[in-house]
């Protein structure tokens, strides 16, 4: 569906989605990969379960929120994709893990 | 040729939206003015608590008023419900203060006795040890020593409040006129010609609830309203899966599962900017009630202006030399708001206010 306007730029970034290896080019976020991939749901929504992805792809709609290395609730259009990354889609709400918290 | 009403509620926040529907609802013709967006507001940017156990230390008559409001708010946030179809989100699972050292659970064992010695039995309360609290709030951090839990108190989503309160009144027949802002009041036979920036109207009867706008409106029917800003600062995080089970003092998560934190106080005029230095002070209490907190990303911050009296407690009159004009000013317009709506505003329909707010007239300030 979206396909990169210049597409010169070397594809030397790989990371992991869901286990499936996605290509990117060095420089794009993990949202313009995945978009170039063809992935169009980023997330399911906490309240009403309803499937979301990016919309405004400059930080402010918080629409494109993903599992980032294990945090929770990443703006994927806000982070530069990286060799190595573990990507998965944000299901719901992030949930606070009490066990696993820092002492203050 | 102006328009003629019953009555005028002067201000669009929490108190006139409240009193405006309450005055709606006893099928008076009735509309509220208010200035516009350029409004300093503190209904748009407080924290949402329908709070009891901090109100009226040592002061038996603002315990008892606020007690009444959460006691009507079960009845008020459902009859808002039927009308509107606007769920406000209002939930009294009960509130904690969370103390994290003995020199500040000390001082709530004094403040919860006193409230208790107030009021007969009406106001109930636990203090509880760390081993209490944590049953009820298991995300409470080691620092947490104890607090105190009242079954009274509650939150609600204070936009949804507004937001239902003010579609209620318009389905009532009320009309809103926002860029309205209120220049000059007379008056004008047995009632007031009010003339604001865009119109005339005519009125019965005027209820100033303008906030801080209060203060220059005051003199206009022959009262005072000595009330300043002072500004409180609130940092909200994404959502989150449900961990906080009841409210707290300073922190609660909301029905879509936000948590907001705040409590903070500023005596600096009207700023309101929200300031790294204070967001770092209300986020680190959080965090050491709540270490979980830690991990949780904000996604907004902001500062507004509370409406403060010089003893911190409402105020409320009716003029003695301009019969039919009431003034009215609060900092707990969201725990007030059932009171203003269902009791407040049938004294101003009434032409009389009870008597039960004497106390708390602008008189008390006079030495
Ligand atoms: C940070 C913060 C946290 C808070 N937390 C809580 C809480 O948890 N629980 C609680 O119960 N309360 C809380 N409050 C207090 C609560 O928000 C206020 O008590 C309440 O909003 C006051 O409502 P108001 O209508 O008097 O004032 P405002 O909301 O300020 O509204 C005043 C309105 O009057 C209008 N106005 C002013 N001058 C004129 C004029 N000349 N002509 C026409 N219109 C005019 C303005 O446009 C404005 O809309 C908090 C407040 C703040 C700031
Ligand atoms: S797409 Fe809007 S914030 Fe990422």
């Amino acid at each position: 569906m979206f396909k990169r306007v210049i597409n010169d730029a070397i594809a030397d970034v790989v990371f992991d989605f869901e286990g499936a290896k996605i290509t990117a080019r060095s420089g794009e976020s993990v949202a313009a990969a995945l978009l170039a991939d063809d992935l169009l749901s980023f997330r399911q929504t906490p309240v009403k379960d309803l499937a979301r992805g990016p919309f405004c792809m400059m930080g402010v709609c918080f629409d494109c929120l993903m599992v980032i290395d294990g945090q929770p609730n990443r703006q994927a259009c806000q982070v530069v994709a990286t060799s190595g990354m573990k990507v998965a889609r944000q299901h719901g709400a992030a949930e606070l893990n009490i066990d696993q918290a820092d002492p203050a | 040729m102006s328009t003629s009403y019953d009555a005028i509620v002067v201000g669009g926040g929490l108190l006139g939206s409240a009193v405006g529907y309450g005055l709606a609802r006893q099928g008076l013709r009735c509309t509220i003015l208010d200035e516009g967006d350029v409004a300093y507001r503190a209904a748009r940017g407080n924290f949402g608590l329908v709070w009891v156990q901090s109100k009226g230390i040592g002061k038996p008559i603002y315990a008892d008023w606020t007690m009444g409001s959460a006691e009507r708010y079960p009845e008020f946030s459902t009859e808002l419900l039927d009308r509107t179809g606007i769920d406000t989100s209002y939930s009294a699972p009960g509130g904690i203060h969370i103390c994290l050292n003995d020199e500040e659970y000390e001082d709530r064992v004094e403040k919860m006795s006193t409230l208790t010695s107030h009021q007969n039995g009406r106001f109930k309360h636990e203090m509880l040890d760390r081993k209490a609290m944590l049953e009820r709030l298991p995300a409470l951090g080691p620092e947490v020593v104890g607090g105190s839990y009242s079954p009274h108190d509650g939150h609600v989503s204070p936009l949804y409040l507004m937001r239902s309160m003010q579609r209620a009144f318009v389905d009532l027949g009320g009309e809103i006129k926002n860029d309205n802002r209120v220049l000059d009041i007379q008056k004008s036979g047995d009632g007031f010609s009010v003339r604001t920036a865009n119109e005339n109207f005519s009125t019965a009867r005027i209820v100033l609830a303008a906030g801080l706008g209060n203060k220059a409106l005051a003199p206009m029917v022959g009262l005072e309203q000595p009330v300043r800003p002072v500004k409180g600062q609130i940092i909200v995080t994404e959502r989150q899966a449900p961990f906080l089970d009841m409210p707290t003092t300073h922190a609660r998560q909301t029905g879509e599962g936000t948590i907001m934190i705040g409590d903070s106080h500023e005596d600096i005029g009207f700023d309101i900017r929200s300031t790294p230095q204070v967001m770092q002070t209300i986020a680190n209490r959080a965090r050491r009630s709540f270490p979980v907190l830690s991990k949780a990303k904000i996604v907004r911050t902001w500062g507004a202006l509370r409406v403060m009296t010089p003893d911190g407690l409402p105020i409320y009159d009716q003029s003695e030399t301009m019969p039919g004009a009431f003034t009215a000013a609060c900092h707990s317009g969201v725990t007030l708001a059932a009171t203003h709506a269902m009791v407040y505003a049938k004294y101003v329909a009434d032409g009389q206010l009870g008597r039960e707010l004497e106390g708390l007239s602008v008189r008390r300030f006079d030495v």
